[in-house]
Protein backbone atom coordinates (compact mmCIF):
# COMPACT_ATOMS: atom_id res chain seq x y z
CA UNK A 1 0.00 0.00 0.00
CA UNK A 2 1.62 3.10 -1.50
CA UNK A 3 -1.70 5.55 0.23
CA UNK A 4 -1.43 7.27 -2.90
CA UNK A 5 -4.69 8.92 -4.47
CA UNK A 6 -3.85 8.24 -7.85
CA UNK A 7 -1.77 4.23 -7.63
CA UNK A 8 1.19 3.84 -10.17
CA UNK A 9 -0.71 3.04 -13.48
CA UNK A 10 -4.10 4.56 -13.18
CA UNK A 11 -3.06 7.29 -15.85
CA UNK A 12 -1.58 4.69 -18.50
CA UNK A 13 -3.70 1.35 -17.87
CA UNK A 14 -5.99 1.13 -20.56
CA UNK A 15 -8.49 -0.92 -18.69
CA UNK A 16 -8.46 2.10 -16.90
CA UNK A 17 -8.91 4.45 -20.04
CA UNK A 18 -12.27 2.22 -21.16
CA UNK A 19 -13.94 1.97 -17.95
CA UNK A 20 -13.14 5.88 -16.85
CA UNK A 21 -14.68 6.30 -20.48
CA UNK A 22 -17.71 4.10 -20.19
CA UNK A 23 -18.37 5.21 -17.07
CA UNK A 24 -18.75 8.78 -18.10
CA UNK A 25 -21.08 8.13 -20.93
CA UNK A 26 -23.59 5.42 -19.14
CA UNK A 27 -23.51 8.14 -16.28
CA UNK A 28 -24.53 11.29 -18.66
CA UNK A 29 -27.21 9.25 -20.23
CA UNK A 30 -28.52 8.15 -16.60
CA UNK A 31 -28.54 11.56 -15.04
CA UNK A 32 -30.25 13.04 -17.85
CA UNK A 33 -33.10 9.83 -18.16
CA UNK A 34 -32.97 9.82 -14.49
CA UNK A 35 -34.11 13.35 -13.77
CA UNK A 36 -37.58 12.81 -14.89
CA UNK A 37 -37.73 9.13 -13.29
CA UNK A 38 -37.18 11.04 -10.38
CA UNK A 39 -39.75 13.44 -11.07
CA UNK A 40 -42.28 11.22 -12.41
CA UNK A 41 -42.16 9.07 -9.52
CA UNK A 42 -40.81 6.01 -11.89
CA UNK A 43 -38.11 4.75 -9.77
CA UNK A 44 -39.86 1.07 -9.50
CA UNK A 45 -40.23 0.91 -13.55
CA UNK A 46 -36.39 1.71 -13.73
CA UNK A 47 -35.31 -0.69 -11.29
CA UNK A 48 -37.79 -3.33 -12.97
CA UNK A 49 -36.65 -2.41 -16.51
CA UNK A 50 -32.78 -2.98 -15.09
CA UNK A 51 -33.55 -6.56 -13.48
CA UNK A 52 -35.85 -7.32 -16.63
CA UNK A 53 -32.06 -6.64 -18.66
CA UNK A 54 -30.47 -9.58 -16.73
CA UNK A 55 -32.83 -11.70 -18.04
CA UNK A 56 -31.84 -10.72 -22.03
CA UNK A 57 -28.57 -10.75 -20.61
CA UNK A 58 -28.25 -14.27 -18.87
CA UNK A 59 -30.11 -15.24 -22.31
CA UNK A 60 -27.57 -14.08 -24.65
CA UNK A 61 -24.92 -15.50 -22.79
CA UNK A 62 -26.25 -18.82 -22.40
CA UNK A 63 -26.96 -18.42 -26.78
CA UNK A 64 -23.40 -17.91 -26.50
CA UNK A 65 -23.50 -13.80 -27.79
CA UNK A 66 -20.63 -12.26 -26.86
CA UNK A 67 -22.15 -9.12 -26.79
CA UNK A 68 -24.29 -9.03 -24.07
CA UNK A 69 -25.75 -5.37 -24.52
CA UNK A 70 -28.08 -6.46 -27.33
CA UNK A 71 -29.71 -8.81 -24.73
CA UNK A 72 -29.89 -6.48 -21.97
CA UNK A 73 -31.51 -3.80 -24.08
CA UNK A 74 -33.76 -6.39 -25.70
CA UNK A 75 -35.18 -7.69 -23.12
CA UNK A 76 -35.75 -4.20 -21.06
CA UNK A 77 -37.56 -2.92 -24.42
CA UNK A 78 -39.68 -5.92 -24.44
CA UNK A 79 -40.24 -5.76 -20.83
CA UNK A 80 -40.98 -1.89 -21.41
CA UNK A 81 -43.42 -2.28 -24.16
CA UNK A 82 -45.54 -5.11 -21.55
CA UNK A 83 -45.56 -2.38 -18.91
CA UNK A 84 -47.07 0.12 -21.29
CA UNK A 85 -49.30 -2.31 -22.77
CA UNK A 86 -50.67 -3.68 -19.06
CA UNK A 87 -50.47 -0.59 -17.55
CA UNK A 88 -53.38 1.82 -18.31
CA UNK A 89 -52.42 5.57 -17.95
CA UNK A 90 -53.84 5.34 -13.87
CA UNK A 91 -50.33 4.86 -11.34
CA UNK A 92 -51.64 2.10 -9.31
CA UNK A 93 -52.29 -0.22 -12.33
CA UNK A 94 -49.05 0.50 -13.74
CA UNK A 95 -47.27 -0.58 -10.60
CA UNK A 96 -49.35 -3.47 -10.50
CA UNK A 97 -48.53 -4.16 -14.33
CA UNK A 98 -44.98 -3.24 -13.88
CA UNK A 99 -44.50 -6.18 -10.66
CA UNK A 100 -46.01 -8.64 -12.98
CA UNK A 101 -44.09 -8.40 -15.72
CA UNK A 102 -41.17 -8.26 -13.50
CA UNK A 103 -41.66 -11.40 -11.62
CA UNK A 104 -42.33 -12.80 -15.10
CA UNK A 105 -39.04 -11.72 -16.53
CA UNK A 106 -37.28 -12.43 -13.00
CA UNK A 107 -38.41 -16.23 -13.26
CA UNK A 108 -37.11 -16.50 -16.57
CA UNK A 109 -33.67 -14.90 -15.24
CA UNK A 110 -33.31 -17.16 -12.93
CA UNK A 111 -33.87 -19.83 -15.39
CA UNK A 112 -30.54 -18.51 -17.51
CA UNK A 113 -28.32 -17.89 -14.89
CA UNK A 114 -28.97 -21.70 -13.47
CA UNK A 115 -28.01 -22.57 -16.65
CA UNK A 116 -25.47 -20.43 -17.51
CA UNK A 117 -23.94 -21.33 -14.51
CA UNK A 118 -24.48 -24.75 -15.06
CA UNK A 119 -23.48 -25.05 -18.58
CA UNK A 120 -19.89 -22.72 -17.73
CA UNK A 121 -19.46 -24.59 -14.25
CA UNK A 122 -18.80 -21.11 -12.83
CA UNK A 123 -20.48 -18.69 -10.90
CA UNK A 124 -18.41 -15.64 -13.14
CA UNK A 125 -21.00 -15.42 -15.37
CA UNK A 126 -23.95 -14.62 -13.06
CA UNK A 127 -21.51 -12.32 -11.19
CA UNK A 128 -20.95 -10.15 -13.88
CA UNK A 129 -24.75 -10.22 -15.03
CA UNK A 130 -25.87 -8.89 -11.49
CA UNK A 131 -23.03 -7.07 -10.38
CA UNK A 132 -21.34 -5.28 -13.45
CA UNK A 133 -17.70 -5.60 -14.94
CA UNK A 134 -16.49 -1.78 -15.62
CA UNK A 135 -12.86 -3.11 -15.72
CA UNK A 136 -13.63 -6.45 -18.16
CA UNK A 137 -15.53 -4.08 -20.32
CA UNK A 138 -15.44 -5.57 -24.11
CA UNK A 139 -14.16 -2.43 -25.94
CA UNK A 140 -15.91 -3.57 -29.09
CA UNK A 141 -19.32 -3.19 -27.02
CA UNK A 142 -18.55 0.94 -26.99
CA UNK A 143 -20.43 1.56 -30.39
CA UNK A 144 -23.55 0.04 -29.56
CA UNK A 145 -23.44 1.27 -26.30
CA UNK A 146 -23.37 5.01 -27.68
CA UNK A 147 -25.70 4.52 -30.36
CA UNK A 148 -28.38 2.90 -27.71
CA UNK A 149 -27.50 6.10 -25.31
CA UNK A 150 -27.49 8.44 -27.76
CA UNK A 151 -31.29 7.24 -29.18
CA UNK A 152 -32.06 7.36 -25.43
CA UNK A 153 -30.82 11.21 -25.05
CA UNK A 154 -32.70 12.11 -28.10
CA UNK A 155 -35.85 10.57 -27.37
CA UNK A 156 -35.27 12.79 -24.11
CA UNK A 157 -34.34 16.06 -25.47
CA UNK A 158 -37.02 15.62 -28.54
CA UNK A 159 -39.71 15.28 -25.90
CA UNK A 160 -38.13 17.59 -23.00
CA UNK A 161 -41.23 20.44 -22.54
CA UNK A 162 -44.06 17.80 -23.39
CA UNK A 163 -42.20 15.71 -20.64
CA UNK A 164 -41.95 18.17 -18.39
CA UNK A 165 -45.34 19.78 -18.90
CA UNK A 166 -46.72 16.24 -18.65
CA UNK A 167 -45.06 15.41 -15.18
CA UNK A 168 -45.77 18.37 -13.76
CA UNK A 169 -49.83 17.85 -14.92
CA UNK A 170 -51.14 15.60 -17.16
CA UNK A 171 -54.21 17.78 -18.00
CA UNK A 172 -52.70 20.43 -18.36
CA UNK A 173 -50.37 18.87 -21.23
CA UNK A 174 -53.17 17.15 -22.67
CA UNK A 175 -55.36 20.67 -22.80
CA UNK A 176 -51.93 21.95 -24.61
CA UNK A 177 -52.89 19.39 -27.56
CA UNK A 178 -49.52 16.97 -26.39
CA UNK A 179 -49.94 13.04 -26.72
CA UNK A 180 -49.36 12.26 -23.24
CA UNK A 181 -49.81 8.62 -23.68
CA UNK A 182 -47.52 9.05 -26.64
CA UNK A 183 -44.71 11.04 -24.65
CA UNK A 184 -44.82 8.78 -21.72
CA UNK A 185 -44.12 5.84 -24.42
CA UNK A 186 -41.07 7.02 -25.71
CA UNK A 187 -39.72 8.17 -22.13
CA UNK A 188 -40.28 4.94 -21.14
CA UNK A 189 -37.89 3.47 -24.14
CA UNK A 190 -35.84 6.03 -23.11
CA UNK A 191 -35.70 5.00 -19.68
CA UNK A 192 -35.30 0.77 -20.89
CA UNK A 193 -32.38 1.99 -22.93
CA UNK A 194 -30.57 3.76 -20.07
CA UNK A 195 -30.91 1.22 -17.34
CA UNK A 196 -29.82 -1.53 -20.03
CA UNK A 197 -27.07 0.20 -20.40
CA UNK A 198 -26.44 1.14 -17.13
CA UNK A 199 -26.58 -3.00 -16.16
CA UNK A 200 -24.02 -3.82 -18.97
CA UNK A 201 -21.53 -2.02 -17.41
CA UNK A 202 -22.41 -1.11 -13.04
CA UNK A 203 -24.57 -4.66 -12.99
CA UNK A 204 -28.33 -5.08 -13.20
CA UNK A 205 -28.79 -5.07 -9.27
CA UNK A 206 -26.92 -1.45 -9.06
CA UNK A 207 -28.21 0.20 -12.68
CA UNK A 208 -31.11 1.95 -10.11
CA UNK A 209 -28.67 3.96 -7.93
CA UNK A 210 -26.71 5.41 -10.76
CA UNK A 211 -30.56 6.14 -12.33
CA UNK A 212 -32.09 7.71 -9.56
CA UNK A 213 -29.09 8.90 -7.10
CA UNK A 214 -27.37 11.94 -8.68
CA UNK A 215 -30.82 13.16 -10.35
CA UNK A 216 -32.41 12.62 -6.34
CA UNK A 217 -28.96 14.95 -4.97
CA UNK A 218 -29.08 16.92 -8.07
CA UNK A 219 -33.00 18.02 -7.07
CA UNK A 220 -31.49 19.31 -3.89
CA UNK A 221 -29.31 21.63 -5.00
CA UNK A 222 -30.97 23.22 -7.60
CA UNK A 223 -34.19 24.63 -8.80
CA UNK A 224 -34.35 24.69 -12.21
CA UNK A 225 -34.85 21.88 -14.46
CA UNK A 226 -32.46 22.13 -16.92
CA UNK A 227 -29.64 23.22 -14.03
CA UNK A 228 -31.07 19.52 -12.34
CA UNK A 229 -29.79 17.34 -15.67
CA UNK A 230 -26.80 19.13 -15.79
CA UNK A 231 -25.95 18.59 -12.43
CA UNK A 232 -27.21 15.30 -12.35
CA UNK A 233 -24.88 14.38 -15.15
CA UNK A 234 -22.06 16.38 -13.48
CA UNK A 235 -22.59 14.51 -10.20
CA UNK A 236 -22.66 10.84 -11.89
CA UNK A 237 -19.47 11.43 -13.52
CA UNK A 238 -17.69 12.71 -10.96
CA UNK A 239 -19.04 9.45 -8.33
CA UNK A 240 -18.36 6.77 -11.56
CA UNK A 241 -14.91 7.97 -11.67
CA UNK A 242 -14.32 8.54 -8.10
CA UNK A 243 -15.38 5.05 -7.72
CA UNK A 244 -13.00 3.35 -10.18
CA UNK A 245 -10.37 5.29 -8.90
CA UNK A 246 -10.95 3.90 -5.73
CA UNK A 247 -11.31 0.15 -6.89
CA UNK A 248 -7.93 0.88 -8.92
CA UNK A 249 -6.35 1.91 -5.50
CA UNK A 250 -8.37 -0.75 -3.91
CA UNK A 251 -5.84 -3.11 -4.98
CA UNK A 252 -3.12 -2.23 -2.50
CA UNK A 253 -5.94 -1.89 0.27
CA UNK A 254 -5.84 -4.76 3.22
CA UNK A 255 -6.34 -7.05 3.88
CA UNK A 256 -6.96 -9.32 1.20
CA UNK A 257 -5.04 -7.19 -1.42
CA UNK A 258 -7.50 -8.25 -3.84
CA UNK A 259 -9.79 -5.30 -5.32
CA UNK A 260 -12.40 -3.95 -3.99
CA UNK A 261 -15.49 -4.81 -6.61
CA UNK A 262 -15.58 -1.44 -8.78
CA UNK A 263 -19.76 -1.26 -8.71
CA UNK A 264 -20.02 -1.33 -4.64
CA UNK A 265 -17.28 1.69 -4.72
CA UNK A 266 -19.78 3.88 -7.68
CA UNK A 267 -23.21 2.91 -5.70
CA UNK A 268 -21.44 3.98 -2.21
CA UNK A 269 -20.05 6.99 -3.49
CA UNK A 270 -23.54 7.92 -5.15
CA UNK A 271 -25.14 7.46 -1.95
CA UNK A 272 -22.58 9.47 0.66
CA UNK A 273 -23.23 12.24 -2.17
CA UNK A 274 -26.54 12.11 -1.68
CA UNK A 275 -26.43 11.58 2.03
CA UNK A 276 -24.30 15.07 1.98
CA UNK A 277 -27.01 16.98 0.00
CA UNK A 278 -29.37 15.96 2.58
CA UNK A 279 -27.03 17.81 5.27
CA UNK A 280 -28.75 21.40 4.80
CA UNK A 281 -31.94 20.36 4.55
CA UNK A 282 -31.88 17.93 7.69
CA UNK A 283 -30.03 20.69 9.76
CA UNK A 284 -33.49 22.97 8.81
CA UNK A 285 -35.76 20.81 9.80
CA UNK A 286 -34.19 20.00 13.38
CA UNK A 287 -33.63 23.58 13.91
CA UNK A 288 -37.61 23.65 13.36
CA UNK A 289 -38.63 21.10 15.19
CA UNK A 290 -37.03 22.07 18.56
CA UNK A 291 -38.65 24.71 19.73
CA UNK A 292 -41.97 22.99 19.00
CA UNK A 293 -40.89 20.15 21.08
CA UNK A 294 -40.29 22.03 23.92
CA UNK A 295 -43.99 23.67 23.84
CA UNK A 296 -45.88 19.86 23.36
CA UNK A 297 -43.75 19.13 26.29
CA UNK A 298 -44.01 21.08 29.23
CA UNK B 1 -86.73 22.92 -19.72
CA UNK B 2 -83.10 22.09 -20.19
CA UNK B 3 -81.95 25.59 -21.57
CA UNK B 4 -84.66 27.43 -19.44
CA UNK B 5 -83.41 31.09 -20.86
CA UNK B 6 -81.68 30.90 -24.35
CA UNK B 7 -79.42 33.96 -24.89
CA UNK B 8 -80.22 36.12 -27.14
CA UNK B 9 -77.49 37.00 -29.45
CA UNK B 10 -78.14 40.88 -29.06
CA UNK B 11 -77.28 40.51 -25.56
CA UNK B 12 -73.63 39.50 -25.85
CA UNK B 13 -71.33 42.81 -26.70
CA UNK B 14 -69.28 41.81 -29.65
CA UNK B 15 -68.41 38.42 -31.51
CA UNK B 16 -69.56 35.73 -29.48
CA UNK B 17 -65.88 33.94 -28.97
CA UNK B 18 -67.41 30.95 -27.43
CA UNK B 19 -70.75 28.71 -28.82
CA UNK B 20 -71.79 25.69 -27.05
CA UNK B 21 -75.09 24.35 -29.11
CA UNK B 22 -76.40 21.49 -27.65
CA UNK B 23 -73.66 19.41 -25.92
CA UNK B 24 -74.98 16.34 -24.62
CA UNK B 25 -72.51 13.66 -23.08
CA UNK B 26 -72.88 10.41 -22.38
CA UNK B 27 -70.30 8.16 -20.61
CA UNK B 28 -71.26 4.71 -20.31
CA UNK B 29 -75.01 4.86 -20.47
CA UNK B 30 -74.98 7.70 -17.76
CA UNK B 31 -76.25 11.12 -18.72
CA UNK B 32 -73.66 13.71 -17.80
CA UNK B 33 -74.49 16.64 -19.79
CA UNK B 34 -78.09 17.40 -21.20
CA UNK B 35 -78.66 19.45 -24.01
CA UNK B 36 -76.18 22.40 -22.84
CA UNK B 37 -75.90 25.95 -25.00
CA UNK B 38 -74.53 29.11 -23.96
CA UNK B 39 -72.37 31.49 -25.65
CA UNK B 40 -69.77 33.94 -24.42
CA UNK B 41 -69.06 37.27 -26.09
CA UNK B 42 -65.37 38.68 -26.08
CA UNK B 43 -63.80 40.27 -23.07
CA UNK B 44 -67.29 38.89 -20.88
CA UNK B 45 -66.56 37.40 -17.54
CA UNK B 46 -68.93 33.97 -16.82
CA UNK B 47 -69.19 32.25 -13.88
CA UNK B 48 -70.02 27.70 -14.74
CA UNK B 49 -71.90 27.18 -10.85
CA UNK B 50 -72.81 24.20 -10.28
CA UNK B 51 -72.38 21.41 -7.34
CA UNK B 52 -69.82 19.08 -7.29
CA UNK B 53 -70.90 16.13 -10.00
CA UNK B 54 -72.77 18.80 -11.70
CA UNK B 55 -70.59 17.97 -15.20
CA UNK B 56 -68.69 21.71 -14.84
CA UNK B 57 -65.80 19.65 -15.57
CA UNK B 58 -66.94 17.79 -17.73
CA UNK B 59 -68.44 20.55 -20.05
CA UNK B 60 -64.41 22.13 -19.73
CA UNK B 61 -62.92 19.15 -20.91
CA UNK B 62 -65.72 19.10 -24.13
CA UNK B 63 -64.87 22.79 -24.42
CA UNK B 64 -60.78 21.64 -24.72
CA UNK B 65 -61.62 18.86 -27.46
CA UNK B 66 -60.03 16.47 -24.19
CA UNK B 67 -63.88 14.81 -24.01
CA UNK B 68 -65.69 14.02 -27.85
CA UNK B 69 -69.67 15.14 -27.13
CA UNK B 70 -71.88 12.49 -27.91
CA UNK B 71 -74.22 15.07 -29.85
CA UNK B 72 -73.93 18.96 -30.01
CA UNK B 73 -70.59 21.51 -31.08
CA UNK B 74 -68.63 24.10 -30.06
CA UNK B 75 -67.02 27.10 -31.64
CA UNK B 76 -64.30 29.00 -30.57
CA UNK B 77 -63.90 32.17 -32.50
CA UNK B 78 -66.85 30.53 -35.06
CA UNK B 79 -64.65 27.91 -36.01
CA UNK B 80 -64.67 24.41 -34.95
CA UNK B 81 -62.17 23.63 -32.23
CA UNK B 82 -58.43 22.40 -33.44
CA UNK B 83 -56.56 19.65 -32.49
CA UNK B 84 -54.07 22.62 -30.73
CA UNK B 85 -55.52 24.86 -28.24
CA UNK B 86 -53.65 28.23 -28.94
CA UNK B 87 -56.49 30.67 -28.18
CA UNK B 88 -57.87 28.72 -25.23
CA UNK B 89 -55.82 29.32 -21.95
CA UNK B 90 -56.65 26.59 -18.96
CA UNK B 91 -55.99 26.28 -15.28
CA UNK B 92 -57.02 22.96 -14.22
CA UNK B 93 -58.20 22.01 -11.19
CA UNK B 94 -55.82 20.48 -8.19
CA UNK B 95 -52.38 20.66 -10.26
CA UNK B 96 -50.74 19.34 -7.18
CA UNK B 97 -46.58 19.70 -7.67
CA UNK B 98 -44.38 18.50 -5.36
CA UNK B 99 -42.01 20.34 -3.51
CA UNK B 100 -38.99 19.00 -4.69
CA UNK B 101 -40.17 19.43 -8.27
CA UNK B 102 -36.79 21.63 -9.39
CA UNK B 103 -39.57 24.36 -11.07
CA UNK B 104 -39.51 27.66 -10.45
CA UNK B 105 -42.76 29.91 -10.50
CA UNK B 106 -40.54 31.29 -13.86
CA UNK B 107 -40.12 28.16 -15.94
CA UNK B 108 -43.79 27.32 -15.04
CA UNK B 109 -44.77 30.43 -16.76
CA UNK B 110 -41.94 29.75 -19.47
CA UNK B 111 -43.60 26.44 -20.23
CA UNK B 112 -46.97 28.50 -21.02
CA UNK B 113 -45.40 29.87 -24.27
CA UNK B 114 -44.21 26.90 -25.92
CA UNK B 115 -44.10 23.79 -24.03
CA UNK B 116 -45.91 21.58 -26.44
CA UNK B 117 -43.04 22.37 -29.42
CA UNK B 118 -40.05 19.61 -29.74
CA UNK B 119 -36.48 19.99 -28.16
CA UNK B 120 -34.59 21.69 -25.58
CA UNK B 121 -35.85 25.73 -25.27
CA UNK B 122 -32.57 28.19 -25.55
CA UNK B 123 -33.04 31.28 -23.90
CA UNK B 124 -33.41 34.32 -25.43
CA UNK B 125 -34.04 37.65 -23.99
CA UNK B 126 -37.67 37.91 -26.07
CA UNK B 127 -38.19 35.00 -24.52
CA UNK B 128 -37.45 36.40 -20.55
CA UNK B 129 -39.01 39.44 -21.24
CA UNK B 130 -42.66 38.34 -22.16
CA UNK B 131 -41.96 35.56 -19.17
CA UNK B 132 -41.20 38.95 -16.97
CA UNK B 133 -43.93 40.99 -18.15
CA UNK B 134 -46.44 38.12 -17.28
CA UNK B 135 -45.35 37.40 -13.63
CA UNK B 136 -45.67 41.12 -12.87
CA UNK B 137 -49.29 41.27 -14.22
CA UNK B 138 -50.10 38.42 -12.07
CA UNK B 139 -48.41 40.09 -9.40
CA UNK B 140 -45.71 37.22 -8.76
CA UNK B 141 -42.77 38.79 -9.39
CA UNK B 142 -41.95 38.66 -5.54
CA UNK B 143 -41.76 34.58 -5.47
CA UNK B 144 -41.07 34.45 -9.59
CA UNK B 145 -37.44 32.07 -8.41
CA UNK B 146 -39.34 30.03 -5.53
CA UNK B 147 -40.00 26.68 -6.32
CA UNK B 148 -43.57 26.09 -7.30
CA UNK B 149 -44.49 22.95 -4.83
CA UNK B 150 -43.26 25.70 -1.85
CA UNK B 151 -45.53 28.26 -2.73
CA UNK B 152 -49.25 28.85 -1.26
CA UNK B 153 -52.45 27.95 -3.14
CA UNK B 154 -53.32 31.87 -4.28
CA UNK B 155 -49.63 32.20 -5.14
CA UNK B 156 -49.06 28.75 -7.27
CA UNK B 157 -53.04 29.49 -8.75
CA UNK B 158 -51.46 33.00 -10.37
CA UNK B 159 -48.46 31.23 -11.59
CA UNK B 160 -50.93 28.73 -13.12
CA UNK B 161 -53.13 31.53 -14.70
CA UNK B 162 -49.94 33.48 -15.85
CA UNK B 163 -48.80 30.27 -17.37
CA UNK B 164 -52.24 30.04 -19.21
CA UNK B 165 -52.36 33.89 -20.13
CA UNK B 166 -48.89 34.08 -21.54
CA UNK B 167 -49.88 32.66 -24.68
CA UNK B 168 -52.50 35.15 -24.72
CA UNK B 169 -55.15 33.66 -25.55
CA UNK B 170 -58.44 34.92 -25.97
CA UNK B 171 -60.52 32.79 -23.79
CA UNK B 172 -59.75 31.32 -20.73
CA UNK B 173 -60.99 28.52 -18.95
CA UNK B 174 -60.41 28.05 -15.28
CA UNK B 175 -61.50 24.73 -13.54
CA UNK B 176 -62.49 25.75 -9.34
CA UNK B 177 -59.26 28.19 -8.99
CA UNK B 178 -61.08 29.37 -5.70
CA UNK B 179 -61.18 25.61 -4.22
CA UNK B 180 -59.14 25.08 -1.41
CA UNK B 181 -58.13 29.31 -1.04
CA UNK B 182 -58.57 31.30 2.26
CA UNK B 183 -61.26 33.90 1.49
CA UNK B 184 -58.55 36.89 1.43
CA UNK B 185 -56.51 34.77 -1.63
CA UNK B 186 -59.71 34.12 -3.23
CA UNK B 187 -60.80 37.20 -3.01
CA UNK B 188 -57.20 38.71 -4.75
CA UNK B 189 -57.21 35.63 -7.67
CA UNK B 190 -61.07 37.15 -8.11
CA UNK B 191 -59.99 40.50 -8.63
CA UNK B 192 -56.79 40.17 -10.52
CA UNK B 193 -58.59 37.90 -12.85
CA UNK B 194 -61.57 40.21 -13.72
CA UNK B 195 -58.47 42.71 -14.24
CA UNK B 196 -56.97 41.05 -16.49
CA UNK B 197 -60.21 39.86 -18.79
CA UNK B 198 -60.77 43.63 -18.54
CA UNK B 199 -57.69 44.67 -19.84
CA UNK B 200 -57.04 42.08 -22.73
CA UNK B 201 -60.35 41.87 -23.62
CA UNK B 202 -60.19 38.43 -22.75
CA UNK B 203 -63.50 35.95 -22.67
CA UNK B 204 -63.09 33.94 -19.40
CA UNK B 205 -65.31 30.82 -18.34
CA UNK B 206 -64.62 30.24 -14.55
CA UNK B 207 -66.23 27.24 -12.92
CA UNK B 208 -66.88 26.97 -9.28
CA UNK B 209 -69.28 25.65 -6.70
CA UNK B 210 -70.31 28.74 -5.00
CA UNK B 211 -71.21 31.96 -7.16
CA UNK B 212 -70.87 34.85 -4.17
CA UNK B 213 -67.23 35.47 -4.66
CA UNK B 214 -67.71 36.41 -7.97
CA UNK B 215 -70.65 38.01 -7.56
CA UNK B 216 -69.65 41.32 -8.57
CA UNK B 217 -67.55 40.58 -11.20
CA UNK B 218 -69.78 38.26 -13.20
CA UNK B 219 -71.10 39.09 -16.65
CA UNK B 220 -73.04 36.17 -17.08
CA UNK B 221 -73.23 33.31 -15.33
CA UNK B 222 -74.27 29.37 -16.60
CA UNK B 223 -75.71 27.46 -14.35
CA UNK B 224 -75.63 23.59 -13.84
CA UNK B 225 -77.61 21.08 -12.43
CA UNK B 226 -77.75 17.56 -12.86
CA UNK B 227 -76.07 17.73 -16.23
CA UNK B 228 -78.69 20.36 -17.77
CA UNK B 229 -77.60 24.61 -17.93
CA UNK B 230 -79.43 27.80 -17.31
CA UNK B 231 -77.66 30.84 -18.96
CA UNK B 232 -78.11 34.49 -18.46
CA UNK B 233 -77.31 37.33 -16.46
CA UNK B 234 -77.25 36.46 -12.84
CA UNK B 235 -80.68 38.29 -12.60
CA UNK B 236 -82.23 36.20 -15.15
CA UNK B 237 -80.81 32.98 -14.16
CA UNK B 238 -80.41 32.95 -10.34
CA UNK B 239 -84.45 33.04 -9.54
CA UNK B 240 -86.17 30.53 -7.75
CA UNK B 241 -88.82 29.26 -10.91
CA UNK B 242 -86.01 29.17 -13.45
CA UNK B 243 -83.59 27.00 -10.58
CA UNK B 244 -86.74 24.68 -9.58
CA UNK B 245 -87.20 23.96 -13.29
CA UNK B 246 -83.49 23.34 -13.82
CA UNK B 247 -83.55 21.16 -10.32
CA UNK B 248 -86.85 19.36 -11.39
CA UNK B 249 -87.58 20.46 -7.61
CA UNK B 250 -88.67 23.54 -5.12
CA UNK B 251 -86.13 25.75 -4.72
CA UNK B 252 -85.76 29.05 -2.98
CA UNK B 253 -83.08 31.64 -3.87
CA UNK B 254 -82.57 33.96 -0.90
CA UNK B 255 -80.86 37.04 -0.92
CA UNK B 256 -78.91 37.44 2.74
CA UNK B 257 -76.78 41.00 2.20
CA UNK B 258 -75.01 40.82 -0.51
CA UNK B 259 -74.69 37.58 -0.81
CA UNK B 260 -77.34 34.49 -2.33
CA UNK B 261 -77.78 31.60 -1.40
CA UNK B 262 -79.80 28.50 -2.85
CA UNK B 263 -81.80 26.27 -0.66
CA UNK B 264 -84.07 22.97 -1.26
CA UNK B 265 -87.53 23.27 -0.20
CA UNK B 266 -90.28 21.24 -0.72
CA UNK B 267 -89.74 18.32 -3.24
CA UNK B 268 -91.82 18.66 -5.84
CA UNK B 269 -90.80 16.36 -8.28
CA UNK B 270 -87.47 14.49 -8.94
CA UNK B 271 -85.09 14.99 -5.86
CA UNK B 272 -81.40 16.22 -6.76
CA UNK B 273 -80.64 17.06 -3.59
CA UNK B 274 -77.20 17.62 -3.90
CA UNK B 275 -76.71 20.47 -5.26
CA UNK B 276 -79.02 22.48 -3.00
CA UNK B 277 -77.70 20.46 -0.01
CA UNK B 278 -74.30 21.71 -0.51
CA UNK B 279 -75.68 25.56 -0.51
CA UNK B 280 -77.65 24.92 2.16
CA UNK B 281 -73.94 24.30 3.77
CA UNK B 282 -72.75 27.55 2.50
CA UNK B 283 -75.41 28.96 4.22
CA UNK B 284 -74.77 27.74 7.49
CA UNK B 285 -71.12 29.00 7.15
CA UNK B 286 -72.42 32.83 6.35
CA UNK B 287 -74.42 32.63 9.24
Amino acid sequence: MTGRLFEPGFFTNGAVHTALLVGAVVAVISACVGIFTVIRSQAFAGESLGDLGTTGGSASYLLGVSDPVWGFAIAALIGAGLIELLGVRRRPDRDLATGIVLGAGLGLAALFLYLDTTSSSTTGVSITILFGSLFVFNTATLPALIALGAVALALVAVSYRMLLLSSISPELAAARGIPVRLVGAAYLIALALAVALAAVTIGAVLSTALLIGPPATALRLTKRPGLAMLTAAAIGVLTTWLGILLAYDSYYWPPVQHGWPVSFLIVAAIFAFYLLAQLPALRRQTDRRTPVAATTNP
Amino acid sequence: MSTAIAPAPDTIPGEPMLVVDGVEVRLSGREILHDVSFAIGAGEFTGLIGSNGAGKTTLLRVILGLQQPSSGSVLIDGRPRGRRNAVIGYVPQKVLIDPDMPLRARDLVALGLDGERPGIPLPSRRRRALVEEMLSAVDATGFADARVGNLSGGEQQRVLIAHALISRPTLLLLDEPLANLDIRSEQEVVELIARIAHEQKLAVLISAHDMNPLLQVMDRIVYLAAGRAASGTVGEVVRSDVLSSLYGSHVDVLHVHDRIVVVAGQATGIDDGTAARHENLDFVRLS
